[in-house]
C-alpha cells in the first residue's frame, strides 16, 4: 500500500479535498479553519513538547502576542487610537489593499517579535532542565493574559477589535480559511524539512539524553531555543490570523486562552503522538471533529473531561494514537515509518 | 506608580504592607513545604499542589456553612485533603511515580484541570470567603491594622510546620520517607514499603495544602481558578529555598508575600497576579545565570 505512486496519489486526493473545503461544506467555513489553527497548534506544541521532549504550557503566549501586535498594528496604521475604542473600532471600514497591507504586516511584526522573545527568555531558561521550563511557561502564559488585561493601551480587560472585514475580499470564513491552510501547510512542511536535517536529530537527541547529547558536542541549549522560535514563529502568524477571524480580542478568552487553546495543544499533540511528524495532525483532527460533533454537549463538563483525557493518555498511552498503531500493527510501519502514518492519516482526515 | 508617593510621603504605609505581607507570605510557605516534600521525596514536580490548596478553602469553606467555626474545620479540612491525597495517589500518581519528570509533570497538569473544572462546576466561579469573626488589632495609634485571624494563621504555620518537622525526624514513619527521598532502592532493600512512603507523602502534602487551604479562605478570599498562583508560588519559594529546609522555605515564603504586596501597592492590584508570574520568570532566568557560571559546558 506505500508505493510511491498511491502515495502521490493520497497527497493529491488530499490537496484537493483540503482546497475545496470551503465549497463542499460553506456552511462550517469558520469551523474548517479553526481546524487548520488546530493542526498549526499541534504541530507547534509538538516541536518542543514532543521532538524535544520539553513540555510548554505557556505557547499560548506567542499566539496571544501575535494577536494582538496583528491588531496593534492595523490600528495604529489606519486610525486614531483615541478614537478607536470597542465602539467606534467597528464603524469606519477599510479598503482591501488597506486591510491586506495591516494584516500581513501586523502578522510579520508579530512574527519578528514572538521570535525575539522566544530567544531572549529561551536563552534565559532553556540552559536549564525540561521541569523548570514546564513551569515557568506554565506562569508565562498566565502572566501575558493578566499583562494585556490591565494594559489600557491596548484595550484592558474590555478587549479590543479588530478592524472590519472589508466585502472586497469575498467571504471572511474562506478567505481565512485558506489562509490557516497556506500556513498549516508551511508549517507542516517547515518541519518535515527541519526534522529531516541535523537539527531534527539534534533535538531528538536531547529528549532521549541531555547529558550525552551535550558530551557529542551539541550546543544544547542553542538547539532548544531555536527550537522554541520556531514554534514561536508560527503561532505569531496564527495569532495574528486568528484575531482577525474572530473580530474581537479578549485577553484571557481569545488571545491567551490558557484554558482552551493552550491546554488543547498539549492534548491534541499527546493524543496523536507526541514526537512524530503526523501524530499531532492526526490529534488535532480527530479531537476538533469530535469536539465539533458532541464534546458541547457535555456543556461545562468537557473541560472536566479535558483533563481526565490528558491524564489517561498520559498514564495509560503515553506514546499516543500513532504509538499505539505502532505497536498494533508493526509491520505496515515497516523500516520506513513516516509512509504508513502517511496511510493511516489520509483515513483520519476524510 | 502614583502610589509610590504615598509610601515615600508616609512609611507607617511601608510597615503595614510589610506587616500583611509576612503573614501571608506564611502560608504560600506552607504549601511550598508540601510541594518540597513531594518533589524531594517522590521526584515529582506537582502541578496540582494550588488547586489542592484551593479544594482544602473549600472543605472549610463548607464547613463554615454548615455552622462550623473555621478554625476548628482547619484539622477537618486537613484530613479529608488527606484522603482525596492518597485517593488521587492511588489512582494516578502511583503510575508515575516511576517514570520520567515530563510526565509526573504533564499527569499533574491534568489532575490540575479536572480539579480546576470540577471545583468550577460543582462549586461555581464565585468568589468566597469564610469569616473567623475575630477582630482587628490596631498598632501605631491606628495607623496599622492587623486582623487578628491573620496572626492567627502565621502561627498555625509555625505550629503546624514545627509539628511536621518533628514528625519527619523522630517518627518511624517520617523516617522512612526521609530514608525513601534519600535513596529509594536502598530504602526497599531494608524492608522499607516504598509504595507506602509514597502514599503516605502525597496523602500529607495534599493535608498541608487543605491546612494552607483553610488559612487562605479564612484570610483572603478562593475562587476556583486560583490555584495556579499557589503553584507558582510554591515553585518559586521552593527554587529559592531547595528542597528539604523549613528555615528557607518560610523566609523566603514571608519575602515573597512582602514583594507581594508591595507590588500590588505599587503597580496597582490589577497587576499583583501578573507580578507573580513574572517574578518567577525573572527568578529562574537569574538562577540560570548563576548556574551557568558555575557549569562547564559548550557555550
Amino acid at each position: 500500500m506505500n508505493t510511491p505512486a498511491k502515495r502521490r496519489l493520497m497527497v493529491v486526493a488530499l490537496g484537493a479535498l483540503a482546497l475545496a473545503g470551503p465549497l463542499i461544506a460553506p456552511a462550517y467555513q469558520t469551523q474548517l479553519a479553526l481546524l487548520w489553527v488546530m493542526i498549526l497548534f499541534a504541530m507547534t506544541w509538538d516541536i518542543v513538547g514532543g521532538q524535544m521532549g520539553y513540555n510548554s504550557f505557556g505557547n499560548i503566549v506567542f499566539f496571544g502576542i501575535g494577536m494582538y501586535v496583528t491588531a496593534v498594528t492595523q490600528r495604529n496604521l489606519y486610525f486614531d487610537i483615541e478614537e478607536y475604542t470597542t465602539v467606534a473600532g467597528a464603524v469606519e471600514s477599510l479598503s482591501a489593499d488597506q486591510y491586506l497591507t495591516g494584516l500581513f504586516l501586523g502578522m510579520g511584526i508579530g512574527a519578528v517579535l514572538c521570535v525575539a522573545i522566544a530567544a531572549i527568555l529561551g536563552a534565559g531558561i532553556l540552559g536549564m532542565r525540561g521541569h523548570y521550563f514546564a513551569i515557568c511557561t506554565l506562569g508565562l502564559g498566565i502572566a501575558g493574559g493578566e499583562l494585556a488585561s490591565g494594559w489600557e493601551y491596548i484595550g484592558a480587560g474590555s478587549g479590543l477589535v479588530t478592524p472590519v472585514f472589508p466585502d472586497e475580499l469575498g467571504e471572511r470564513g474562506a478567505f481565512f480559511y485558506y489562509l490557516f491552510l497556506v500556513l498549516a501547510v508551511a508549517t507542516f512542511l517547515t518541519l518535515r524539512w527541519l526534522y529531516s536535517t541535523r537539527f531534527g536529530r539534534a533535538i531528538n537527541a536531547i529528549r532521549d539524553d541531555e547529558e550525552k547529547a551535550e558530551a557529542m558536542g551539541i550546543h544544547t541549549t542553542r538547539y532548544k531555543t531555536v527550537a522554541w522560535c520556531v514554534s514561536a514563529f508560527f503561532l505569531a502568524i496564527a495569532g495574528g490570523g486568528m484575531g482577525n477571524l474572530i473580530g474581537f480580542i479578549d485577553p484571557t478568552n481569545v488571545a491567551f486562552a490558557g484554558a482552551t487553546y493552550g491546554v488543547w495543544m498539549v492534548l491534541m499533540a499527546i493524543l496523536g503522538g507526541k514526537g512524530t511528524l503526523w501524530g499531532p495532525v492526526i490529534g488535532a483532527v480527530i479531537f476538533h471533529v469530535t469536539q465539533e460533533l458532541f464534546w458541547t454537549y457535555l456543556l461545562g463538563w468537557q473541560r472536566v473531561a479535558l483533563g481526565v483525557l490528558i491524564v489517561v493518555i498520559v498514564v495509560f498511552f503515553p506514546t499516543g494514537l500513532i504509538g499505539w498503531m505502532r505497536e498494533r500493527w508493526p509491520e505496515r510501519f515497516g523500516h520506513r515509518v513516516e509512509e504508513g502514518v502517511a496511510g493511516a492519516a489520509g483515513g483520519g482526515e476524510s | 506608580m502614583g502610589n509610590l508617593g504615598i509610601l515615600i510621603e508616609a512609611p507607617i504605609f511601608s510597615v503595614q504592607l510589610l506587616i500583611d505581607g509576612i503573614l501571608v507570605g506564611s502560608i504560600f510557605a506552607l504549601a511550598a513545604y508540601g510541594m518540597a516534600l513531594v518533589w524531594g521525596v517522590m521526584n515529582i514536580i506537582n502541578i496540582a499542589q494550588g488547586e489542592l490548596v484551593i479544594l482544602g478553602g473549600y472543605f472549610t469553606y463548607f464547613l463554615y456553612l454548615a455552622g462550623v467555626h473555621p478554625l476548628l474545620a482547619l484539622p477537618i479540612s486537613a484530613a479529608g485533603m488527606f484522603v482525596i491525597g492518597w485517593l488521587i495517589y492511588r489512582v494516578v500518581i502511583f503510575r508515575v511515580v516511576d517514570k520520567d519528570l515530563f510526565i509526573s509533570i504533564l499527569a499533574t497538569f491534568g489532575i490540575s484541570i479536572i480539579l480546576q473544572q470540577l471545583m468550577n462546576e460543582l462549586f461555581g466561579a464565585d468568589v468566597v470567603t469564610a469569616e473567623s469573626g475575630l477582630g482587628t488589632r490596631f498598632l501605631f495609634d491606628g495607623d496599622v491594622t492587623v486582623s487578628e485571624i491573620k496572626m492567627v494563621a502565621f502561627v498555625t504555620v509555625i505550629v503546624v510546620g514545627g509539628c511536621l518537622v518533628m514528625f519527619l525526624k523522630k517518627s518511624r514513619l517520617g523516617q522512612a520517607i526521609r530514608a525513601t527521598s534519600q535513596n529509594a532502592r536502598a530504602a526497599r532493600i531494608m524492608g522499607i514499603d516504598t509504595d507506602k512512603v509514597y502514599a503516605t507523602t502525597f496523602a500529607l502534602n495534599a493535608a498541608i495544602c487543605g491546612a494552607a487551604g483553610s488559612l487562605v479562605v479564612m484570610t483572603w478570599v478562593i475562587h476556583p481558578f486560583v490555584g495556579l498562583a499557589y503553584t507558582v508560588r510554591s515553585f518559586m519559594i521552593v527554587i529559592v529555598a531547595g528542597l528539604g529546609n523549613l528555615a528557607g522555605v518560610l523566609a523566603a515564603g514571608l519575602g515573597l508575600g512582602a514583594a507581594e504586596m508591595f507590588a500590588g501597592f505599587i503597580l496597582g492590584a490589577e497587576f499583583q497576579y501578573a507580578f507573580v508570574f513574572s517574578l518567577l520568570v525573572l527568578i529562574l532566568v537569574w538562577r540560570n545565570f548563576r548556574l551557568q557560571r558555575r557549569r562547564k559546558f559548550l557555550k
